[in-house]
């Protein structure tokens, strides 16, 4: 048959010679191998002291952001529930009342922000709808937990702190 | 026996004793640091600085541990299992040549237990004890993978058993002694055995691995094929017992191995040593050396442990009988015809 490419290789299986089924020249090149290793920088890092870096696109759990102001910024269009493919966002929205202008930035926003975490599958496409800048995962990888109930990040969990605190 | 004779023999065997479990207990400590680094890791580093209570950690929590002895199980012999597995791993200490005599108040000591002028055989005589204790707990168990386990170490133990006697035949032609002691003194300063035997010291090692079942040769455990091997069934202080075994047994063949072949506690240049320190601080430092020696190729058990995976068993049974056992009786042949060409020859 014509080979399809001249990357073909025809294997010659040469019978073992009689240092190497001696297996002893083997073994030594096998333990000068791990010697070397012996003596090589341990690449562990301590866990709860020291901790990798993320990469840059890493996508964690997420935060509702505020602006300069410490004012939020979602104004619950929902688009990012729209967006989500695993449906894990919900929200209610509520109208901005008076005297709350220093905690919301537009007349509406959200009363209720929540996120299931067990269905999210942290795709990022939150962050890619939003038209606010309100939502981004740049925090840390979402910790264990006992209940399901309890993987219902509401505004508590999600909401960056205030600014000046 | 003299009183101070007496005396120091009971204090050498209280402080073999516990320098056997010491260096068993840090064995684990040890194997597991040197696996760290072998797999550029850090190892145990929590219990104490760089985790030196880390054995203490281990042990208390075998002890704590819950005792299980599943129903099925000979009860009796299931417990004497581990405790034979122990025992023949301990008092094979008593004849190994710790050091040269020392003198206080005037009277000699020798640092061994006992110089009997079968050491030798005695130390294979238990020695291939061992291989009971493994045997009896994997019967007791009532578990056809411990069974399985047992068989395989129990056939192990007796084929390479004949290889390692006729690779110490060969040393025994050159040393026309049984007693350790007397091989000990006669590799006085570098005139080590394994000059004169590389081959057999080959054989005597590669027998030591598998009879200490340690890997490669460690097929009487296997995750893979025995769910966990002769110790499945064991839990707590008894699987202790087993492991802790393996790591006294390794202690003692390393010690047995540095007697016959690496001189003992014999180092380079000793006679100006001890003429210019005095008697007893040379004999104090063949004594670090022994254990030097004895550090060393506990390491070297554990280097190849990280180095080589484990045999299969056909290639293992191979190994033995076809391999080993030609090359020993070859050894035994060719150390016959050279000695004697030597002697007729007169060197």
């Amino acid at each position: 048959m014509e080979p399809l490419s001249n990357k073909r290789k025809v294997l010659e299986v040469k019978p073992l010679n009689f240092l190497e089924r001696a297996y002893l020249p083997a073994i030594v090149g096998g333990l000068s191998t791990t010697m070397k290793h012996f003596f090589k920088k341990p690449v562990t890092i301590a866990y709860p002291e020291e901790k990798r870096e993320f990469s840059e696109n890493f996508r964690g759990m997420h935060s509702l952001k505020r602006d300069e102001n410490g004012k939020e910024r979602c104004t619950a269009c929902g688009l990012c529930a729209l967006s989500c493919p695993a449906e894990a966002i919900t929200m209610t929205a509520a109208e901005r009342q008076k005297g709350e202008e220093h905690l919301y930035r537009e007349e509406k926003y959200a009363a209720v922000y929540e996120i299931n975490m067990l269905r999210c599958i942290f795709c990022g496409l939150c962050e890619e709808a939003c038209p606010k800048e309100a939502i981004y995962l740049d925090g840390d990888i979402v910790p264990a937990d006992y209940l399901r109930k309890d993987f219902i990040y509401g505004k508590d969990k999600l909401v960056e702190a205030p600014l000046n605190q | 026996m003299e009183t101070p004779q007496l005396i120091f023999s009971i204090v050498l065997i209280v402080v073999i004793f516990a320098i056997s479990l010491v260096v068993a207990m840090y064995s684990t400590y040890a194997e597991r640091k040197v696996a760290a680094f072998f797999q550029d890791r850090i190892g145990p580093n929590r219990a104490g600085p760089w985790g030196i209570l880390q054995p203490l950690a281990d042990g208390g929590k075998m002890f704590l541990k819950e005792e299980i002895i599943p129903t099925n199980a000979t009860g009796f012999l299931f417990i004497v299992g581990p405790s034979l597995a122990i025992l023949t791993a301990c008092i094979g200490s008593a004849v190994i040549p710790w050091g040269s005599a020392i003198t206080i108040g005037g009277n000699t000591f020798n640092l061994q237990v006992t110089d009997i002028n079968v050491g030798v055989l005695y130390i294979f005589g238990v020695v291939s004890l061992g291989v009971y204790g493994i045997m009896i707990g994997g019967w007791a168990s009532n578990n056809k993978y411990s069974l399985l386990g047992a068989i395989r170490a129990a056939s192990q133990n007796i084929s390479y058993e004949i290889s390692m006697g006729l690779s110490i035949i060969a040393l025994l032609m050159l040393t026309g002694t049984l007693s350790l002691k007397e091989i000990a003194e006669q590799q006085h300063g570098f005139a080590w055995n394994v000059w004169r035997q590389p081959l057999g010291f080959l054989l005597f090692l590669v027998c030591a691995f598998a009879e200490t079942n340690r890997s490669p040769f460690d097929l009487p455990e296997c995750e893979t094929e025995l769910v966990g091997g002769y110790h499945t069934e064991y839990s707590s202080m008894k699987l202790g017992f087993y492991l802790f075994a393996e790591y006294i047994n390794m202690f003692i063949s390393s010690a047995v191995m540095a007697t016959l072949y690496w001189g003992g506690y014999n180092y380079p240049f000793m006679d100006n040593v001890a003429a210019s320190l005095g008697a007893n601080p040379a004999a104090i430092i063949g004594v670090v050396v022994l254990f030097g020696k004895i550090f060393f190729s506990i390491f070297f058990f554990m280097w190849v442990r990280w180095t080589i995976p484990r045999f299969r068993y056909d290639q293992l049974m191979d190994l033995g009988w076809k391999i080993l056992i030609p090359l020993a009786i070859a050894n035994i042949v060719l150390t016959g015809v050279g000695s004697t060409l030597l002697t007729h020859f007169g060197y």
